[in-house]
């Protein structure tokens, strides 16, 4: 299991159905699997297949990633604060790659 | 006597002759992968219509290894009219799929951004899934000078 930075942008509070907008960006070098060396050896694919966000502990967003998109994954996105709680954010991928982020919301 | 006319038609000329191997260079494209193959996987036999999605990208990439990309899609996120889904593909990149993004009413808006890798200069197809069952998508056409992705380690 690797340890990784990953970071998120979420408003400490907000009102009751507000729509807020959720930043997250984490560390990772996201190899394509379709690139070589100078010698001609390929280098295996090596990335974040899968990026959730759970409201209270229900799943509000996933999001599935292929090589193509760009080192150190950004997703922005929104969701409606419902209720005051804890969000968390988990990426998974490749050779056990996890990260998991939460923080704290207060809804009023 | 040339006239600054004159001057400025053979100039033009020139540099015409001077882009020729430029296109020619131009037509040694990465190829084609499996797009609509892909598609059909997602919509099934479903019908694909233009409209209610905007696909936000630069039309002119100068470093295809960062490309910002927004998706958007004109629905009032609600229990009973929500987007399910959003799919992104690219007609040029090793793989036509490029990112699967799942939401639902609690989304509130139905808009994501992210950044992602281009191989070439291309096409890009964002599909969203309504709870109704139906597909809506826009497409934008990326021009590539810095392609991400083939190049070889040092």
């Amino acid at each position: 299991m690797t340890t990784a930075n990953a970071r998120i942008d979420v408003p400490k509070t907000a009102k009751r159905g507000e729509i807020i907008d959720i930043k997250t960006l984490v560390a990772h070098h996201m190899e394509t699997g379709f690139r070589r060396t100078h010698l001609g050896a390929p280098i295996p694919r090596d990335i974040i297949t899968t990026f959730v966000c759970l409201y209270n502990s229900v799943e509000v967003f996933r999001a599935e990633l292929h090589p193509s998109i760009s080192a150190n994954p950004y997703i922005q996105f929104s969701t409606v604060a419902v209720e005051s709680g804890t969000l968390e954010f988990r990426w998974s991928g490749d050779n056990g790659f996890t990260a998991v982020q939460t923080t704290s919301i207060n809804v009023s | 006597m040339r006239s600054r006319r004159n001057f400025l038609a053979a100039a033009s000329g020139l540099a015409a002759a001077m882009m020729a191997p430029v296109a020619r260079a131009q037509m040694m494209r990465t190829p084609l992968n499996n797009m609509p193959e892909a598609i059909r996987k997602v919509v099934g036999n479903a019908t694909v219509r233009a409209g209610k999605v905007r696909l936000n990208m630069p039309p002119l990439v100068e470093n295809g290894h960062l490309v910002p990309l927004k998706v958007s899609v004109d629905s009032p996120m609600t229990e009973k009219d929500h987007v399910k889904a959003i799919h992104v593909f690219t007609e040029r990149n090793p793989m036509p799929e490029m990112v699967t993004v799942r939401l639902g009413p609690r989304a509130g808006l139905a808009q994501i951004t992210t950044r992602v890798r281009m191989a070439d200069t291309q096409n890009v197809v964002a599909i969203a899934e309504l709870s109704d069952g139906t597909f809506w998508s826009d497409s934008a056409h990326l021009i590539v000078t810095l392609a991400a992705c083939l190049e070889e380690l040092a």
